[in-house]
């Protein structure tokens, strides 16, 4: 089932949480909604499912308004940060929770309803602990057998609200990948929110950042990582450098000083340079865009992370190096970027 | 705050021992933090002998008198065709009152902990107004409204209805001394409990009363013991205000403490002790459960789930 | 239907259950005490004050808050010693004692009148001890102190037991390692801390005996201008049909009370205070 946003707004008091957000999701994609806290990520989440009301702007599934109903209707799966289990219920009653309260009508046999949810308990590999409470399973376990609950309705789209945001990092990087292979199986519409951007870029299709109740850009992990739009999400997304320049005829300064490298062409004056932290290739001291003194060196895995103390402007960077380059502190080095991107300075 | 809540709200308080478990204190508490031996004997024995003396032997007293003249004599006054009719009429307005209570409790409590809203904080403090009223003007107001001279005293006069000096004005007034204990005892547990758990329920396709039944209740169904049995105790134990609307008709408004003023003053010592320690019995059995249920209270709370 | 449900929210029932919430609560509670207040506006404020001011019933009303104050210090003192007590010290009974603690909150007030009075009659257990001394309790103002001693035990000891629990130990331990004698440490670091409950539970206390009937009537000797509480000369006057002076002397207790909640209100907002600042 494919989604539309129109328009979105929607405040809590003096606080703008969402901003006249604008969103198309495509039936069957797994969409990821980043940002940091206040972003507006979570109540664009909950407006969608029912669970909370925008004060303008329109929702539309498969092109009907979805406001016209209550979450009950819409027919949405949604799993929560922790988890709502109903913690008086066993799994199994749990899990069942959304067949058993249909009208009569539709509603299907015990038989029936039995057997959906053995199916679905086996699809997050947890059937062996249908009898037992919410309080006796770990979080992982938690988080699953709420999906499970979510899933048993048959909704049209999957919504989750920071799944994995309560549960411990390995964990997390278990559920993850198990999240991606569901989604590759059943194939169903899906938007999870999340301000881990790593959790973001491995497994969603497409993902939407978001800052301050806007949507900052919408691409794929690689669009979003190699090409960002604007300077929230270079910074946001992987680590980077962020210096203060002027740009002005034709060329980049620091501090006054001519970097050597071209404007990226897109702003004049008081702009921000950002360059990723292992765009920085290391050259003889004097030939590249920056100079500066090495301050603190940490080797871990194949990477040497190194504090640089440039000349200009007394800035402190950090610069990923592969780890053979042995530097040393103290050592001076000139430091010229591969790739970067510069914005405009304070919007 | 009011002045029952600190019955109902002292939870934490309730074994001291957790006190002691908190710092190395498990045996004897830390030298630093502790007063010379002979200080302590002294305060314990004024605790002791304090409690003794004003709680302990008025109890005591009940029961003494109540069987001062032996079993047979006991059970004479309670089996006495007055004394019946008060313990039916005391527990038909306690059922009443615990009732209309409950389900007002659960309703107001809904509206309040599952919703956001301002005046919140003014609404809670207009049902907890009962409590800072004292009985007597409780009793009085109903006979204000409904007394002879009352507002509504002409108007039932001409309908022929009886509301003072007859059951409904007991169970009216008996409702306005009770009305917050089931309300008070629900509104934190559910706002601690959150809306989650029913905005998943609701997520999953089930109506409100499902939801309300299904999910909420469970949860909070120590809760509902506790409102009641508090609400219960009070709504037996009412003296103050149903005396004013009672009329004290003999065999037909007593409750039974009414009954136990009305033998005392008639010197029937015996037969108001009689009904005296039923009372009693019944403050000690709802301690009793009281501190049972606290117990559950604090436990169900422990393992959050997270 | 419009996307302007501002006030919507994702939980069915708000309307429903807050409508049938004011209603109940209008009509049991609401209109009731406003038929109290509006009944007052029929007195002109001279007869208003000249009710309140009778001899008979200023004396109803000093015996009632003065007696209730009395009671709710000398609870204040013994509420102390009992927490500390409970909370501090291990002995045998104690949790027996700490449950007992509860009991003139949970007695039938008309059970704990006539058990009193039956106690502290001349005759009585307590009462023979005391005549012999030729102190007289039952049936005068002495009587109506014990009483509202009585029903006030609770009030300070469970305001206060959940804050002397809570206390963080290494604040006395700092205290000792400083130097402090233990008297000092109790009387200049404890002490003041617990203030704000100690004075909620006496408000509490205060305000409980104030409207006090049941317990306090048995006991009373009920004797216009020495020993009748303010509530009983309410019931009287009910029972001359004198409505109007009922309803007098009942606003001045009602008012009375709500200042005392007030106040009590305004002491646990600095004990919050105060908590959130020590912690």
């Amino acid at each position: 089932m494919s989604i539309e946003v129109r328009s979105l707004t929607k405040t809590f008091g003096a606080f703008t949480a969402l901003d006249g957000v604008d969103l198309k999701v495509a039936k069957g994609e797994l969409l990821a909604l980043l940002g940091p806290s206040g972003s507006g990520k979570t109540t664009l989440l909950r407006i969608i499912a029912g669970l909370d009301w925008p004060d303008s702007g329109e929702v539309a599934f498969d092109g009907e308004n979805a406001l016209a109903r209550g979450a009950g209707e819409r027919h949405v799966g949604f799993v929560f940060q922790h988890y709502a289990l109903f913690r008086h219920m066993t799994v199994f009653e749990n899990v069942a929770f959304g067949l058993r309260v249909q009208p009569r009508a539709v509603r299907k046999s015990e038989a029936a309803i039995r057997a959906r949810v053995k199916e679905l308990l086996d699809l997050v590999q947890l059937d062996w602990l249908a009898g037992r409470y919410p309080h006796q399973l770990s979080g992982g376990q938690r988080q699953r057998i709420a999906l499970a609950r979510a899933l048993a309705i048959e909704p049209r789209i999957l919504l989750l609200d920071e799944p994995f945001g309560a549960l411990d990092a390995k964990v997390r990087k278990e559920l993850r990948q198990w999240l991606r292979s569901l989604h590759h199986e059943i194939n169903l519409t899906s938007i999870f929110v999340t301000h881990d951007q790593e959790e973001a870029l491995e497994v969603a299709n497409r993902v939407v950042v978001m800052d301050k109740g806007r949507i900052e850009q919408v691409g794929t992990p690689d669009e979003v990582y190699d090409r960002p739009a604007t300077a929230f999400v270079h910074g946001f997304i992987g680590e980077s450098i962020e210096l203060p320049v002027q740009v002005g005829d034709g060329a980049v300064r620091l501090d006054g000083k001519a970097l050597g490298i071209a404007p990226d062409g897109v702003t004049s004056g008081p702009s921000r340079l950002f360059i990723r932290r292992h765009d920085m290739q290391l050259c003889a001291a004097g030939s590249g865009a920056f100079e500066g003194a090495v301050t603190h060196v940490r080797t871990f895995g194949p990477i040497q992370r190194a504090e640089v103390k440039l000349a200009q402007a007394q800035a402190a960077i950090e610069i990923d190096a592969p780890r053979d380059n042995q530097l040393r502190v103290g050592d001076i080095v000139g430091l010229t970027p591969r790739r970067y991107r510069i914005f405009a300075a304070a919007e | 705050m009011s002045i029952e809540m600190t019955f109902q709200q002292r939870r934490t308080g309730s074994f001291a021992e957790r006190a002691g478990g908190r710092s190395s204190a498990h045996a004897e508490p830390v030298n630093l933090r502790t007063e010379p031996r002979g200080v302590r004997i002294v305060i314990v024995a004024m605790a002791v002998i304090f409690l003794s003396l004003f709680v302990v032997l008025p109890l005591v007293v009940v029961f003494a008198q109540a069987f001062s003249h032996g079993v047979g004599a006991y059970l004479a006054a309670l089996t006495d065709p007055e004394a019946l009719a008060a313990i039916r009429l005391t527990l038909l307005v306690a059922a009443i009152s615990v009732t209309i209570n409950l389900v007002f409790g659960l309703i107001a409590a809904w509206a309040i902990a599952k919703f956001d809203f301002s005046g919140k904080t003014l609404l809670i403090s207009l049902i907890d107004l009962p409590f800072s009223v004292s009985p007597v003007i409780s009793g009085l107001v109903f006979v204000l409204l409904f007394g002879a001279q009352g507002f509504f005293g002409p108007w039932l006069a001409s309908h022929d209805i009886r509301l003072l000096f007859a059951v409904p004005g007991i169970a009216l007034a008996t409702l306005f001394v009770t009305f917050p204990f089931v309300a008070r005892a629900l509104i934190p547990l559910m706002q601690e409990q959150g809306t989650q758990e029913e905005e998943a329920a609701i997520s999953l396709g089930a109506s409100g009363l499902q939801t309300f039944f299904r999910v909420t209740l469970p949860n909070i169904k120590w809760g509902v013991l506790y409102g009641v049995l508090l609400c219960n105790a009070r709504a037996m134990g009412e003296f103050g205000a149903v005396s004013v609307v009672s009329g004290h008709i003999r065999g037909e408004t007593n409750t039974m403490p009414l009954l136990v003023e009305i033998l005392y003053n008639e010197y029937q010592f015996v037969a108001s002790f009689a009904i005296a320690s039923l009372l009693a019995m019944l403050a000690l059995i709802t301690l009793i459960v009281k501190t049972i249920l606290e117990r559950h209270l604090d436990e169900g709370q422990l393992p959050h789930e997270h | 239907m419009s996307t302007s449900a501002a006030r919507r929210s994702s939980l069915p029932g708000f309307g429903l259950t807050m409508g049938l919430t004011l209603t109940w609560l209008s009509v049991i509670v609401l209109i009731p005490l406003a038929g109290l207040f509006l009944k007052t506006l029929e007195l002109s404020p001279d007869q208003f004050w000249s009710i309140v001011t009778s001899r008979r019933t200023l004396n109803a009303l000093r015996i009632s808050f003065g007696l209730a104050f009395a009671a709710a210090v000398v609870n204040l003192v013994m509420g102390t010693i009992i927490v500390w007590a409970l909370v501090r010290y291990r002995f045998p009974g104690r949790r027996l004692f700490d449950a007992i603690v509860d009991i003139p909150f949970a007695l039938p007030t008309a059970v704990a009148g006539v058990a009193l009075t039956s106690l502290f009659a001349e005759k009585g257990w307590l009462g023979a001890p005391l005549a012999a001394l030729g102190i007289k309790v039952a049936f005068t103002p002495i009587g109506i102190f014990v009483a509202m001693i009585f029903i006030g035990i609770p009030f300070v000891v469970r305001t206060v037991q959940p804050v002397l629990i809570d206390l963080d130990p290494e604040i006395e331990e700092a205290a000792a390692s400083l130097g402090a004698s233990r008297w000092h440490t109790i009387t200049k670091v404890i002490l003041p801390s617990l203030v704000p409950a100690l004075l909620t539970g006496l408000a509490l206390a205060f305000a409980r005996a104030v409207g006090e009937y049941g317990s306090v009537i048995f006991i009373a000797g009920n004797l216009p201008n020495v020993s009748e509480i303010a509530p009983l000369l309410i019931v009287i006057r009910l029972s001359e049909f004198r409505y109007a002076d009922a309803t007098a002397i009942a606003v001045v207790m009602l008012l009375a009370s709500f200042v005392i909640i007030f106040a009590v209100n305004r002491l646990q907002r600095w004990a919050e205070i105060r908590g959130q600042a020590t912690s």
